[in-house]
């Protein structure tokens, strides 16, 4: 599978992968408030293993796209909400 | 001095396990313990970081063969591993790639296979031979050992084997979801398979579409060893499961519904079963037809004042279960939730006096305590709060220093900076009190 990097995603697009996960996850912060390259895991945002379970989940409803482990860029994909963006835009068939 | 064999496994062809779309024989996987047994530092104990499940299998092996113990901590936190330290200065670490975030001395999984020899001797182990010690987060910001012994854990597979249906002459090969580290893995996904005379498989697949494809990976006849967080992901995604021939859960409880839906999907029975880091699995139940868990052969409960209390010829002393339970005769029993101080979130325990403790030990921290709200949502997890007097820090600092003590899954959410925080005249606070200001919060 070639993996080229993916166009950026339209800024609105960024906004609306934020509201996804602060609904799905319950989150108390306001979209805005989501550093676009701020880490989603550890020190940034604080998402564990299972909030990317349920995030997962959402996107491949929303936007039919399963993601995967294996794909050498799943850390990369889940690294901020900018390449979570980028990669579902990317990806999507829904 | 009694012993059991390494494995089950009578014929060096049978296969132990599956590796990337390769069958690993017995032979080959004795000749790999063996060649990783010469390679393994002086220390007596392991921290064994490796993913792979094949790779971690071998080594436990390898440490078991050379008479070293395997170390089990619930998380790999920077506290967690200085703790590890101070209980055994000798432990090195056992990966498949450096881990910076680990302090101490490493050792790399080999890269290339053993070669094959004809000779083919499967060891024998003493059953009082220590080979791991399971660590609890314990209530007072230590950890908690228990120490297990060879004869202990393989009587305890043997007993899950037999129940679960897999003490059979089909070749079935093991799936697990969860990973080998913790008490539950270990047995049912690696102990296991080697005393079953079945395989396992190397993979960890976390989403949806990776457990299709790991089942898919392997021949069938296949087991989907699992925990409620995946199995509600794996039913949600409405993907096309490959077929299985049962499905076993564990961890925390599952729903009738959850359990109904997914033997229906499935096509196969779902067992759950349960049992504890101290323990080991005690009972299991066929969670769509009921309710009430029965024992393992051998097993007991007895009521000891406020809690029910293990016991078995190998479980001796007895053993206090965190959980309510209610006997129901003909060792059969329900559960009624955990004991108040208890806390598990995703299959990951903690006690709430432990937590506390950690949190008022970050310096600046002048008064917190944690609150577990009631859950709302059967199989959804549900998250920690904790309401902190620390007023020169903010939530970033603070957080920053629990992650260093604490399993990420216990972090607070939300986290509620006070003044002070509701005590009673003795000093107490009560839970109602807590939920009080929890519920407030939400309103707001």
């Amino acid at each position: 599978m070639s993996d080229i990097t993916p166009a950026t995603a339209p800024t609105n697009f960024y906004r609306e992968i934020a509201e996804l996960m602060i609904t799905c996850l319950n989150l108390e912060v306001a979209a805005d408030d989501i550093g676009l390259d701020d880490p989603l895991y550890g020190d940034g945002l604080g998402l564990d293993s299972i909030d990317v379970l349920e995030v997962a989940l959402v996107v491949s409803k929303r936007y039919g796209l399963q993601l995967r482990a294996d794909s050498a860029d799943n850390q990369h994909i889940f690294s901020s909400l900018r390449n979570l963006a980028d990669h579902i835009a990317a990806h999507r068939t829904l | 001095m009694q012993a059991i064999p390494l494995l089950s496994h009578t014929h060096p062809d049978q296969t132990v396990a599956w590796r990337q779309n390769q069958s690993i024989s017995a032979r080959q996987f004795l000749a790999d313990v063996a060649q990783l047994a010469t390679r393994l530092p002086a220390g007596k104990h392991v921290l064994n970081m490796c993913s792979d499940r094949y790779h971690f299998t071998v080594g436990l092996a390898a440490a078991i063969v050379s008479g070293k113990i395997s170390l089990l901590p619930p998380a790999h936190t920077a506290e967690m591993i200085s703790q590890l330290k101070r209980y055994a200065p000798d432990v090195f670490c056992l990966c498949e790639q450096a881990q910076p975030s680990i302090a101490l001395p490493h050792i790399l999984y080999p890269t290339t296979p053993a070669p094959l020899t004809d000779a083919y001797t499967v060891p024998h182990i003493a059953c009082e031979q220590r080979v791991a010690v399971v660590f609890t987060s314990g209530s007072t910001g230590t950890p908690q050992p228990h120490p297990k012994t060879w004869g202990f854990v393989i009587n305890s597979v043997r007993a899950e084997a037999e129940r679960l249906g897999l003490m059979c002459n089909e070749k079935i090969t093991l799936i697990g979801t969860v990973p080998p580290q913790h008490m539950y893995g270990l047995e049912s996904t690696v102990l296991m398979a080697l005393h079953s005379g079945n395989a396992l498989s190397d993979q960890q697949p976390f989403y949806p579409a990776d457990i299709c494809q790991a089942i898919a990976a392997v021949p069938a006849p296949r087991v989907l060893i699992s925990s409620p967080v995946h199995l509600r992901a794996l039913l949600d995604s409405e993907l096309q499961l490959p077929p299985l021939t049962l499905l076993v859960s564990a961890t925390a409880p599952l729903s009738t519904e959850l359990a109904a839906a997914l033997e229906a999907r499935c096509q196969a029975p779902l067992l759950e079963i349960y049992g504890s880091t101290e323990t080991g699995l005690i009972a299991t139940r066929r969670t769509a037809l009921t309710a009430e868990w029965q024992l393992l052969p051998g097993i007991s409960l007895i009521a000891k004042g406020e809690q029910m209390h293990a016991s078995s010829e190998h479980i001796n002393p007895s053993i206090a279960m965190q959980d309510i339970i209610e006997p129901t005769g003909n060792s059969g029993f329900l559960l009624h939730g955990r004991t108040a101080d208890m806390v598990n979130i995703a299959g990951k325990r903690n006690s709430l006096a432990n937590l506390d403790h950690q949190l008022m030990g970050i310096p600046g921290v002048i008064d917190g305590a944690f609150y577990m709200p009631d859950e709302t949502e059967t199989d959804r997890v549900t998250r920690l709060a904790a309401f902190v007097v620390a007023p020169g820090l903010d939530a970033a600092q603070l957080l920053a220093a629990l992650r260093e003590r604490i399993d990420a899954v216990f972090l607070p959410r939300p986290l509620i900076f006070m003044d002070k925080l509701p005590r009673n005249q003795t000093g107490k606070l009560p839970r109602a009190a807590l939920q009080n200001l929890y519920l407030n919060r939400s309103a707001a």
